[in-house]
This record gives structure tokens, C-alpha cells and sequence, in this order.
């Protein structure tokens, strides 16, 4: 398999070219943006949550990337559906990882955890799940609006 | 600890390590007594640069293609190796500066200028290098604190009975100390400042400048806050130090210098800092030298830092044998067994700048000056010091040519 086959199989190239979960939820239960910073690829997450207020109904997520982050966001939609907002803000990143199953290099690991990132982050915001360690110490960030 | 053979090191054997050792000036190999400013540099180290400079090199963290992989792999492979020597948590803790000095600088700054203000007390000591003096002098009066010292009593050990008093006069909020004297080699109390430090609510910060390239430096056992060293003084290149802190810490602090890689995302209104330890990592740091600071802590790490301690133990103390034959001269700081490899003296009324140019055409290189710890000077009552300081690759021999030397200071200037 040629190394551009093995980046981009067949299920991240679909993925990328059909995103599922693409787009805005109108009145999110939890939202949240997030950047990459060695790219400056950016995605916006929005969840809407069951009537037991904890179960994640739906998914969705705007912005811009490469064709691993957008992928990888576009599995992340799905592979949440369904699970509570404290089991998500602990899943293993390797749980993603592996459902993208494909080998990745550092800086590409951020582009393929990007999502995940940014989804736990605004789970913290609306739920108050621990914050994801790459996220801690924000708060001191220049704001002149 | 037990001492066996495996604690001991070959002075000798090391030498062949280090090409300027094996230059000759006037027929013999300059005696270097000059490690405490900086040290000499292995081949080991030097090779990893050049082999890193010939076929891993690129600039790091944003590059996709493999070069790039390769160079950010080697330098993160760094951070990771000063993880460890210091015994630290986690690599998100490692922050690379230029230098132990910048290192305190960014935290005197970010932490400082925001935690500190009229009512709290910045306490140093009289035995501080100006790197971890003036930063926190300067902070201090800037944010209206008070700015006390820990006074040294006449052997250059700090006098810990005078806590109660600074303790007495205000809000203690920083306590910073050099775990090594860079003056006269005592080795300070860190682990009990630290405690006394966290009972008044005050942060520990520690220049380990010159306590790292001498003995084991663990950040868990000294108990402390923060933790600074250069490379430059253990083997490594020039140009890059690191910075220990306590993850909370490094969280809730604002950044120090600004621009490229410390920012997770810019806008015209607002900016968002990078997580750690990036957020302190503005702009291409010093990359390959991060990589030489790697391959020096390994260098280091393999002869064993208990072995040079001891090595530095037993030439301080037969140096300090030796320097006691040369009339008029006066050595200060504590006894061998509590100091590194590092002698400060005088001889007689002769002043220090022409002791050691005498001294060099003897092919002895020492240093003389104030070493910047000029409220030491002032303490000890001497406008400047000639100072002889060890390494690893230091050997009785050069002690003697040494002692010879002044001999000969005596003769011509006495």
C-alpha cells in the first residue's frame, strides 16, 4: 500500500468528502471552538443532549482543516451519539484514534484530536466534566473586546 | 551512601572526552579551572550537534513533511531527557529558555507582576548571583513589595535564624535561593527554605545553575516551586536552559514573551495562549542546542552525578590543602564537605585581575571579578575575588600548577 493510500484510505477520503454531523445546531446544549495551532485549523462543536439533559442526542461541527481533521470530527460525531457527557469527557483518545486507524505523526495527531479536544472542552463548559489538560490555563488569555 | 567503585570517575580517562583539554600552550594542556562560568564540551555532545545540524534539521512543531517530524522528535526528545534529570511529573512542566537567567526572568515577570504587591515580601539571600537577585529586586519594586535577604554568617552559610524576622515583616510571597553558591560553592538548605517557604504561603524558586552540573537535582525531594538551569554549565551548548514549574502554576500564569508558537489562535481583538509548554516558548528556539543539552544530560547522567560530586568533594578539599601553603592567601566559604567544586580567594592585597593574568601565562585559567554576587562582595568586604572552580575533567595536577602559580603572583606582585 503506497503511503498515500495508508493516510488517506478510503474511510477517512469518504469521511472528508461527505462529513457527517456537518454543520450548526440551532440553541446547542454545549459549544465550544477550538484551534490548532501548528495549522491554524479551527472547528466550532455544537451537542444537543437527550431529555435526561446527560445523553448526547447529536453532533455537529463547523470550520475549516485538513482532510484528517475533518475526518476525524466526522467519526468523533458519530462515535459519541448516544453516550453520556462524563463518559465522553474521559474517553481515551486512543478510542478515536482507533477508529481512524491510520498512523500518524505528531503533528498530525493534533489535526486528528482536534475535535475530540474541542468536544470535551465544551462539555466542561456546559457540564462542568474536567477540563481536558490541553485546554488548562486559557483562562488568562488577551481578550480586548 | 554507600561509596563503591562504580561512584567513583576517571578525571583522567574523561579528559580524552574533550578536544580544548587535549590543546597544548607552551608545551602543556592550559590548566581550565574555569567550569563554574562554563564548562568544556565533549565530543559526544559536539557530534550529536553536528549530526543533528547535517541530517535532522529543520525548523520544529509545524512542519508535516519528515524532516521537520525528525528535528521536532529530537528536540521533544530533549525536553524529555530534562524531564527526567530533574525528576519532574511531565514534559508539560519542561519549559525551554535560553538560559537559567531567562528562566528566572519569566518567572519574576509572569508570576511576579501579577501575585506580588504592597504589603507582600520578596526574600533572596546575600549569596544570590544577580540573575536571581535583580529580576526579583526589580519585580519587587515595581508591584510595591518589599524586598528582604537572608543574611550569610562569616563562612558563607545562610543564617536561617534570621526567618522569623522577615517572616515578621510582611506577606513572605516568593522565596528565591541558588541551590550552589556560584561564588563560593555552599551548598544551601533549599529543601528546609522550601518548607518554611509553603508555611508562609510563599512560592520556592531555585537557580540550580550551578547545583545541576554538580550533584543530583530532584525538584520532588527539594520540595520546591520552581527550578532553573543552563546547559551550558554541564557539558551542553550555550544558548538554552530550562525552566521546572509546578503545572498549576505554569497554568494560572500569564505568558512572558510573546509572538510565534506560544499562541493557540489570533484575532484583531483577542489572543489565546498555547497550552504548556508552548504558551512559553515564543518564536524558533535554539533547536540543535536543545538537542546538545539533550546529549549533555546524557553525558552527565552516564558518568553519574554522584560521581562528580565526589570527585568535586575530594579536589575541593585537597585544593583547599594546597591553597593553604601560598602565604596570605584567604579562602572563603564553608568546609569541603558542604560546598561544590568552587573556590573563591584572595592573596594578600593583590587584586584578583592580576592574579589571574598572571596566572594565564602560567596557562591556569581562572576567573577574578565579582562573579556577578556584588552584595557577597560587599559582604565579605572585598571589592572582587579570583575564584577556581571544577569538573568533571578537573585532576589534582592542575590544582598544583595552580598553586605554583600564585607562588609565583606572590613573588612578582607581593
Amino acid at each position: 500500500m503506497s503511503e498515500f493510500d495508508q493516510l488517506y484510505r478510503e474511510v477517512i477520503l469518504d469521511h472528508y468528502k461527505n462529513p457527517r454531523g456537518h454543520g450548526l445546531l440551532e440553541d446547542p446544549g454545549a459549544q465550544a471552538e477550538g484551534q490548532n495551532p501548528l495549522c491554524g485549523d479551527e472547528v466550532s462543536i455544537y451537542v444537543s443532549f437527550r431529555e435526561d439533559g446527560d445523553t448526547i442526542d447529536e453532533v455537529k461541527f463547523s470550520g475549516r482543516g485538513c482532510a484528517i481533521s475533518q475526518a476525524a470530527t466526522s467519526m468523533l460525531t458519530e462515535l459519541v451519539q448516544g453516550r453520556s457527557a462524563t463518559e465522553v469527557a474521559a474517553l481515551p483518545k486512543d478510542d478515536l484514534l482507533d477508529e481512524i486507524g491510520i498512523p500518524l505523526t505528531p503533528v498530525r495527531l493534533k489535526c486528528a484530536l482536534l475535535g475530540l479536544s474541542t468536544l470535551k472542552l465544551a462539555l466542561h463548559k456546559a457540564k462542568g466534566t474536567p477540563l481536558p489538560s490541553e485546554w488548562a490555563g486559557s483562562s488568562n488569555d488577551l481578550d480586548l473586546r | 551512601m554507600a561509596v563503591t567503585a562504580q561512584t567513583r570517575l576517571d578525571a583522567h580517562r574523561l579528559r580524552a572526552d574533550f578536544p580544548y583539554l587535549e590543546e597544548l600552550f607552551n608545551a602543556k594542556p592550559v590548566a581550565f579551572l574555569d567550569s563554574a562560568a562554563s564548562t568544556q564540551k565533549p565530543r559526544q555532545v559536539l557530534d550529536t550537534m553536528r549530526d543533528f545540524y547535517e541530517h535532522s534539521y529543520a525548523n520544529i512543531h509545524r512542519g508535516v513533511y519528515r524532516l521537520a517530524v525528525e528535528a521536532t522528535a529530537g528536540y521533544e526528545g530533549a525536553r524529555e531527557k530534562v524531564r527526567r534529570f530533574v525528576n519532574a511529573d511531565s514534559t508539560r512542566e519542561i519549559v525551554f529558555t535560553r538560559n537559567a537567567t531567562e528562566a528566572l526572568n519569566l518567572v519574576a515577570y509572569a508570576w511576579g507582576l501579577d501575585n506580588l504587591g504592597p504589603g507582600d515580601v520578596v526574600v533572596i539571600t546575600e549569596l544570590e548571583h544577580h540573575s536571581n537577585f535583580v529580576p526579583w529586586q526589580y519585580i519587587a519594586k515595581r508591584t510595591g513589595a518589599s524586598f528582604a535577604h537572608i543574611p550569610i554568617d562569616d563562612l558563607g552559610e545562610l543564617q536561617l535564624d534570621s526567618l522569623d524576622g522577615i517572616a515578621a515583616s510582611g506577606n513572605v510571597k516568593v522565596v528565591a535561593n541558588n541551590l550552589v553558591s556560584n561564588s563560593l560553592g555552599t551548598i544551601n538548605p533549599v529543601e528546609k527554605l522550601a518548607e518554611w517557604a509553603h508555611h508562609q504561603g510563599a512560592i520556592m524558586v531555585v537557580d540550580a545553575a550551578q547545583a545541576a552540573p554538580h550533584r543530583a537535582v530532584d525538584v520532588q525531594a527539594l520540595g520546591c516551586d520552581f527550578l532553573a538551569f543552563s546547559s551550558h554549565k554541564l557539558c551542553g551548548p550555550s544558548g538554552v536552559g530550562a525552566l521546572w514549574g509546578r503545572r498549576e502554576l505554569l497554568e494560572e500564569m500569564s505568558p512572558f514573551n510573546l509572538g510565534g508558537e506560544m499562541i493557540r489562535s489570533v484575532r484583531l481583538d483577542q489572543t489565546s495562549w498555547n497550552e504548556l509548554p508552548y504558551k512559553f516558548e515564543a518564536g524558533t528556539p535554539a533547536i540543535a542546542e536543545a538537542v546538545g543539552f539533550g546529549a549533555a544530560l546524557d553525558y552527565v547522567t552516564e558518568i553519574g552525578l554522584d560521581a562528580i560530586a565526589r570527585h568535586e568533594h575530594e579536589l575541593t578539599a585537597y585544593a583547599l590543602e594546597r591553597l593553604a601553603e601560598v602565604e596570605g592567601l584567604v579562602a572563603y566559604g564553608p568546609p569541603a564537605d558542604r560546598r561544590a567544586g568552587i573556590i573563591s580567594f584572595n592573596l594578600g592585597e593583590i587584586h584578583p585581575h592580576d592574579v589571574a593574568q598572571v596566572l594565564d601565562w602560567e596557562g591556569v585559567a581562572v576567573r577574578a571579578g565579582h562573579h556577578c554576587t556584588q552584595p557577597l562582595m560587599n559582604r565579605l568586604g572585598v571589592a572582587a575575588t579570583t575564584r577556581a572552580s571544577f569538573y568533571l575533567y578537573t585532576v589534582p595536577e592542575e590544582i598544583d600548577r595552580l598553586v605554583e602559580g600564585l607562588h609565583k603572583v606572590r613573588k612578582a606582585l607581593g
